[in-house]
């Protein structure tokens, strides 16, 4: 994992970890970018060999730790937004930056579904639009978080 | 680098592998609870990022309190001198009160009741969870809090510890869906059951008999029944009573009396243990059965 300056990938998902519990004012809370969600998946599609499901689960995991919820669910939804983008990475890569931002959008929307399903299932909550805003938050700063992490990988000579 | 062919196990391998220790970890976490102490550790061990991501919001509360004005500080200390002169003089009579009341208990032979053990927290505040309510504090089990603790605020009942850390922990908040306090009218000493509604302003009182007697107004103090709230502490105050006799029970809802969406400092309780010569409960109250089935 550290070999090839592996370290960055670890402190971008380290970052996008913090980013996702730093508080902010409520009227923007419910626009909170999914930063673990999109790093994951640009190292995803990057780099498949270094960056794989079981680190999208593991992250996940850490993320049900950091937020208090039952262990294992954003753990399995993360673990499952990621298998799309890493099944297709080799098609994902070749589009276009709108194209890509469209298959961010359905997997960001994917993502919250089954975390509210599986909350669903354990407990008795109910569905508010709001929990789909990071959807849109998501795919706005997907372009400038692409060439931000690609030109990273550039300069680190990540591989 | 091969970027063409992955080497290892095949996604879908990787993808039923993860899905099957996340279905384990979920039956674990939430059908048996079996993750109470690893939670701590767990807990323990992020606590540090929590931190990180505590710092900004910490940076402006100091920017704030450093920048006011000379004029403002010295305003808000004669505020406090003031307060503080209305407060004294209501100890003053407290404990006049507490002297007759512990003399009364004595000649009725009930048992004295002790001081409590308490300590301030604050609260880091780190994003949660969206579908539970709940806050991080700056307390953990080096500090002697343990689960099930009670937490309040300079109004009323919070909630209580959920989670134990080394250096934070975890605080559910009475307005969380799956969480339930004993309370009583502190009007009356009708017992109701509030349970947490996830709206951040509501409770809502269950089975509550069309013929008992509550009105809107009505002030809800903890009736320590349950035996993890301590008795008489305000938990919420009656918004909505409607006596519907198309229904089975009467619908009541009360407002949470502590700030639940501005908090910052908590208090910690460390009830005292239930002395051996306390009278036992006689009868076994339906309150206290719905208590244990809620996360309480």
């Amino acid at each position: 994992m550290l070999a090839h300056n592996g370290i960055m990938i670890l402190l971008t998902l380290v970052l996008a970890l913090v980013a996702s519990i730093v508080p902010m004012p409520l009227s923007v809370d419910a626009f909170r970018p999914d930063w673990l969600l999109m790093v994951l998946l640009y190292w995803g599609i990057a780099l498949p060999n270094r960056v794989n499901i079981i680190t999208a689960w593991l992250m996940g995991f850490i993320l049900d730790v950091l937020l208090g919820s039952i262990l294992g669910i954003h753990a399995a939804a993360m673990a499952i937004a990621m298998y799309i983008a890493v099944a297709n990475f080799q098609k994902i890569r070749n589009f276009s930056r709108v194209q890509q931002a469209l298959v961010v959008a359905v997997v960001t929307a994917l993502y919250h579904l089954l975390v509210f399903w599986l909350q669903r299932s354990f407990n008795d909550v109910v569905f508010l639009p709001s929990y789909l805003y990071p959807v849109l938050s998501s795919v706005v700063m997907w372009f400038w978080l692409f060439p931000a992490l690609r030109l990273m990988r550039r300069h680190f000579k990540i591989k | 680098m091969n970027l063409s062919f992955v080497s290892g196990p095949s996604e879908q391998h990787r993808l039923i592998l993860v899905l099957f220790c996340s279905a384990c970890l979920i039956f674990f976490d939430h059908k048996l609870n079996s993750f109470e102490s690893v939670r701590g550790y767990l807990q323990s061990m992020v606590s540090p990022l929590q931190y990180l991501a505590n710092t900004p919001n910490q940076l402006m509360t100091w920017a704030s309190e450093n920048i006011t004005t000379r004029e403002k500080l010295v305003e808000q200390n004669q505020n406090f001198k003031v307060e503080q002169l209305r407060l004294r003089e209501q100890i003053m009579q407290l404990a006049m009160l507490k002297q007759e009341n512990a003399r009364l208990r004595q000649l009725l032979a009930s048992p004295v009741r002790q001081e409590i053990k308490k300590m301030v927290a604050e609260i880091l505040s780190v994003n949660s969870d969206p579908y539970s309510h709940q806050v991080l504090i700056n307390r953990g089990a080096n500090d002697g809090v343990y689960e099930g603790q009670p937490v309040l605020d300079a109004n009323g009942v919070v909630g209580q510890i959920l989670h134990v850390g080394a250096t934070s922990s975890r605080v559910i908040l009475i307005t969380d869906v799956t969480h339930a306090v004993p309370v009583r009218v502190s009007r009356n000493g009708t017992r109701l059951v509030s349970s947490g509604t996830g709206r951040i302003d509501r409770l809502v009182q269950n089975h509550v008999p069309h013929s008992s007697d509550i009105q809107k107004g009505d002030l809800l103090v903890t009736s320590g029944l349950g035996g993890k709230y301590p008795e008489g502490y305000p938990v919420a105050e009656v918004t909505v009573v409607r006596q519907d006799e198309s229904r089975p029970f009467a619908m009541v809802y009360s407002k949470p009396i502590a700030q639940i969406d501005r908090l910052r400092y908590l208090l910690l309780l460390w009830p005292e243990q239930q002395s051996p010569f306390a009278p036992a409960p006689k009868v076994e109250s339906p309150v206290k059965e719905e208590q244990s089935n809620a996360r309480s």
